[in-house]
C-alpha cells in the first residue's frame, strides 16, 4: 500500500473544479489529505517517501471507455492481463472493456469471467460492456436487466452497427430500465461496404476502395433521432467526421441526451499518412481528411464532443502483416494516448483541464462509474505525469501483447511516471 | 545513362527521364524481336519470377516472353485466391520467394499496395504488374510506347482516357505517365465510375463523351466489368454502351488521325464496337507487340542495375 507524499504538484481534479498547486498525501493506500502546503507529523516523517512534484500533474487515474481486450476468445492478440497491463502503463487506472470477444459478452457468464479475471489480473479496474443484440447479431436484444445484474454498465455492439432502426429504438428504451447507456457504433454498412479507409483523393491515388464521411455521419443522424424520440442516453463512440460533430453540436443544443468520444488518431492523423499502403494505420472508421482532423479538435475544445478513449484494438501480425485489403482494422491506443492528448494542450487547443476531464471525469460521467476523481479519504487512484518529458514513443517497450501501433517512432511530450489504482503502485515508470 | 531503382512499382513515382530512358531503351528492344532467332543471351543466368495472384494471359505471356528472349530462367507462381485464404500469410509468402534466390519477382495482385509489401520485403526487384485498382505500370508504357510511336511525340496531344475510371489501374497510370510526359490527359466516364478528387491527379474529369471525342489526339478505351451492374454503379450494358461505347457514329466529330486503343480484353458491342477495334486507327494489337519490348527494357535495365560492371547488358549482343 502507497505511503507517499507528494509535493507541489499541480493537482487537477475537473470532478471538484480543482486545478492549483497543492501536496497529497496518501497514507496506507488512502488520500489522507490534499492541500496548499502539508506539514506532516514529526512520527510520520521518516516513514513517509517524499516526491518532489514540482513541474507534474496530479489528476485522476484516467478511464477509457472504449477499450478491445480480446479475452475470451483472442488471447493471441491480448489479454486481459496484459490489457490491463497495458492500461496503467498508459497511466489508466480503469478501462470498460467491448463485448466483441468470442464468445460475444451477451450474457452473465461471460460478463462475470471478465471480471474475475480483471481481479486476477490485479493490474487495474475493468468495466465490462454488453452487447446490444446476442451474438452481435443484430436480430435480438441480449438479456440487459441479467448483464446489468452481472456487473455491465453499458451496451453497445461495437465493431458493427445496429443496423435495425426498430432493434437500436427497442434498445434504447429498455436500456432505461437499466440505467444502461447505449453506446453506437455509428455505420450504414451499405454506404461503407469493402471500403478500406478514407474516400478521397488519397483513395483514388492509392486505388483503394473508399468509404465516404456519410457512411460514419448518417448513422449518426439516425441515433441521435432515436435518442430524441426515445429520450434515452445515447453515446457515439470514435468520432471521426465533420458533419457527424456538427449533428452532435446541434442536437446537443437542442437538448438531446447524447455524449460522444473520439481517439487520439482521429485528431493526430489524417488519410495523408496512408500513402505507403502501411496496414498499421488501417482503422474503422477510418483515418479521415484535414479538415475532419480540425473538426475533431474543435469539438474537443468546445465540449461537443466530451471525452477520449483509445479504441484500444489489438491485432497480431496474422492480421496486419499481409495485403491491405485483407488486414483488419484497429490500432492499439493506451500507451500512447496520454502524450497525444498532452500534445493538444502543447497546442492550445485544449487547457490541462479540459485535457483531464476528457481522460477521467467525463468518461466516468457517461457511464456512472465511481472512478475519475480525487477524493479525500478515498483509495488513492491517481496518475502522475510530467506534461513536458519529451521522448520518442517506442511501441517495444509496451505492455500490450500487439504492436499495431501508428505511433512507433513518433516523438512526443507528456510522459506517465505513476498509476495508483485503490491504494497501489500499478506502474511506476523506470528509465530504460 | 543508369536506371538505379530497385523496384518498378508504379508510373506515379518515375521522372520524366526515367519514362524516356525505359521507352527508348524498349525502342532498342523491339528490333530483337523481328530476328528470326529472338533470343539474346543478355540475362543469362538471372531467374525471374512470375508470382501472379490474380488471373492474367497477356500480361503474365508478355512478360514470360520478354524474360525468355534474354534468356532468363522463368518460373511461375500463381494462387488463384489470395495468401490469406491459402492459410499462408503473406509474409511466409514472401519469406519463401526470398529463400529462392530469384532477381525478378514480377507480381500481380488484386490488392493494391500489395507489390509495395513484397519489394520492401525482399532483395529482388519487383515489378508490379497491376496491383487492385492502383497501378499497371508497364502498361501504362506500353501504352506511351505506342503512341509516340504513331503520333511522334506525347508533348502537347490531348489523351482521352472513357470508362471506368474508379476501378482501372491501367487509367491511373497512364493520367500520371502522360501527363508527366507533357500530354494533356482527359477522363470521361459516367459520374459513378469517377472516383472523387480524379483532377488532382493532373486529369480534366468530363462526363458527356461526345463533348471532349473532337478535342482527341488518342482515345483509350478501357474494360468494363461486366459485374459493375450488380454494384449498383451502372443501371445496364446496353445504356453504358449507349453513352460511353466508343462506336462510328461517335467518332463522327472526331479528328481524322484519332487513334484508338483499348488494354484488353475487350466487350466487343460494350465499351468499344467491333469495327472500331478492329479499324484502321486501332492500335491495339501494336499495344501487345510493344508490350513485350517495354517488358524487355524493364528486366533489363533493373538487372543491369545489379550487373552493371560485369559488361553483359548490351541489348545489341
Amino acid at each position: 500500500m502507497l505511503d507517499v507524499l507528494v509535493r507541489g504538484a499541480r493537482v487537477i481534479d475537473p470532478a471538484s473544479g480543482l486545478d492549483e498547486t497543492a501536496d497529497v498525501w496518501v497514507v496506507a493506500g488512502r488520500v489522507q489529505r490534499i492541500a496548499p502546503r502539508l506539514d506532516l507529523p514529526a512520527e510520520r516523517i521518516e516513514e513517509t517517501r517524499v516526491v518532489d512534484g514540482a513541474g507534474l500533474w496530479l489528476v485522476p487515474g484516467f478511464f477509457d471507455m472504449h477499450v478491445h481486450l480480446r479475452e475470451p476468445g483472442e488471447e493471441y492478440k491480448e489479454t486481459i492481463a496484459t490489457g490491463t497491463a497495458s492500461a496503467v502503463s498508459g497511466g489508466y487506472a480503469a478501462v470498460a472493456c467491448m463485448p466483441n470477444t468470442n464468445p460475444v459478452n451477451d450474457c452473465a457468464p461471460v460478463t462475470e469471467f471478465i471480471l474475475k479475471r480483471a481481479e486476477q489480473a490485479g493490474s487495474c479496474t475493468v468495466f465490462p460492456v454488453g452487447a446490444i443484440s446476442k451474438g452481435l447479431r443484430g436480430k435480438e436484444l441480449s438479456e440487459f436487466g441479467e448483464l446489468r445484474a452481472a456487473g455491465a454498465v453499458a451496451v453497445t455492439d461495437d465493431g458493427r452497427p445496429v443496423t435495425d432502426g426498430r432493434l437500436m429504438r427497442r434498445a434504447l428504451e429498455y436500456a432505461r430500465r437499466f440505467d444502461l447507456v447505449v453506446i453506437s457504433h455509428a455505420e450504414d454498412l451499405s454506404l461503407s461496404e469493402g471500403g478500406l479507409m478514407n474516400e478521397g483523393a488519397m483513395s483514388t491515388r492509392l486505388g483503394l476502395r473508399g468509404i465516404p464521411w456519410v457512411a460514419e455521419s448518417a448513422m449518426v443522424a439516425r441515433d441521435l433521432m432515436l435518442a430524441e424520440l426515445t429520450g434515452s442516453r445515447i453515446h457515439i463512440a470514435h468520432v471521426s467526421t465533420e458533419a457527424s460533430v456538427r449533428l452532435i453540436r446541434e442536437a446537443k443544443s437542442r437538448g438531446v441526451p447524447v455524449t460522444a468520444e473520439t481517439a487520439p488518431h482521429y485528431f493526430t492523423l489524417s488519410d495523408d499518412v496512408l500513402s505507403g499502403f502501411d496496414t498499421v494505420y488501417k482503422v474503422n472508421p477510418p483515418l479521415r481528411s484535414r479538415e475532419d482532423r480540425k473538426a475533431v479538435k474543435e469539438a474537443l475544445a468546445d465540449g461537443t464532443i466530451d471525452c477520449i478513449a483509445t479504441d484500444h484494438a489489438p491485432h497480431s501480425l496474422l492480421e496486419k502483416d499481409i495485403e491491405f485489403e485483407y488486414a483488419a482494422s484497429g490500432m492499439i491506443g493506451l500507451e500512447s494516448a496520454f502524450p497525444l492528448v498532452c500534445g493538444l494542450v502543447h497546442e492550445g487547443v485544449l487547457t490541462p483541464g479540459g485535457a483531464i476531464a476528457a481522460l477521467t471525469w467525463n468518461p466516468a460521467r457517461i457511464l456512472d462509474v465511481p472512478v475519475g476523481r480525487l477524493q479525500e479519504g478515498a483509495p488513492a487512484t491517481f496518475t502522475l505525469v510530467d506534461p513536458n518529458a519529451e521522448y520518442v514513443i517506442d511501441a517495444d517497450s509496451f505492455q500490450s501483447k500487439s504492436r499495431n501501433c501508428p505511433f512507433h517512432g513518433r516523438r512526443v511530450k507528456g510522459r506517465v511516471l505513476l498509476t495508483a489504482v485503490e491504494g497501489k503502485a500499478a506502474f511506476v515508470y523506470r528509465k530504460p | 545513362m543508369q536506371f538505379s531503382r530497385k523496384d518498378l512499382l508504379g508510373i506515379r513515382e518515375l521522372e520524366a527521364f526515367e519514362i524516356e530512358h525505359i521507352l527508348q531503351t524498349a525502342e532498342s528492344f523491339k528490333e530483337v524481336n523481328l530476328r528470326s532467332i529472338k533470343k539474346v543471351p543478355t540475362l543469362r543466368g538471372k531467374t525471374v519470377v512470375h508470382l501472379f495472384y490474380e488471373p492474367s494471359t497477356r500480361t503474365r505471356t508478355s512478360f514470360d516472353i520478354a524474360a525468355k528472349r534474354l534468356s532468363a530462367d522463368t518460373f511461375s507462381i500463381t494462387a488463384s485466391t489470395s495468401s490469406m485464404v491459402k492459410g499462408e500469410t503473406f509474409l511466409d509468402t514472401v519469406k519463401n520467394l526470398e529463400a529462392m534466390k530469384p532477381d525478378v519477382l514480377i507480381v500481380r495482385h488484386s490488392a493494391s499496395g500489395a507489390p509495395h509489401r513484397i519489394a520492401a520485403r525482399t532483395s529482388a526487384s519487383v515489378i508490379n504488374a497491376g496491383d487492385g485498382m492502383h497501378e499497371h505500370p508497364s502498361q501504362a508504357l506500353l501504352d506511351m510506347l505506342t503512341i509516340r510511336q504513331h503520333a511522334g511525340r506525347l508533348e502537347g496531344l490531348t489523351v482521352l482516357i472513357v470508362g471506368d475510371l474508379a476501378h482501372s489501374r491501367v487509367a491511373r497510370s497512364n493520367i500520371w505517365g502522360l501527363t508527366r510526359m507533357g500530354s494533356r490527359v482527359v477522363v470521361c466516364g459516367p459520374p459513378t465510375l469517377i472516383p472523387p478528387h480524379m483532377d488532382r491527379m493532373g486529369a480534366e474529369v468530363h462526363d458527356r463523351l461526345q463533348e471532349v471525342i473532337p478535342e482527341a489526339d488518342v482515345i483509350m478505351v478501357l474494360r468494363l466489368q461486366k459485374e459493375r451492374q450488380d454494384q449498383m454503379l451502372l443501371p445496364s450494358l446496353r445504356e453504358y454502351a449507349v453513352y460511353y461505347g466508343v462506336d462510328r457514329d461517335k467518332l463522327r466529330h472526331a479528328r481524322k488521325d484519332v487513334l484508338i486503343m483499348h488494354p484488353g480484353p475487350m466487350n466487343r458491342g460494350v465499351e468499344i464496337s467491333p469495327d472500331v477495334a478492329d479499324g484502321p486507327s486501332s492500335l491495339i494489337l501494336d499495344q501487345v507487340t510493344n508490350g513485350v519490348a517495354v517488358r524487355m527494357a524493364l528486366l533489363y535495365l533493373l538487372i543491369q542495375r545489379e550487373g552493371a560492371a560485369s559488361g553483359t547488358a548490351d541489348p545489341s549482343v
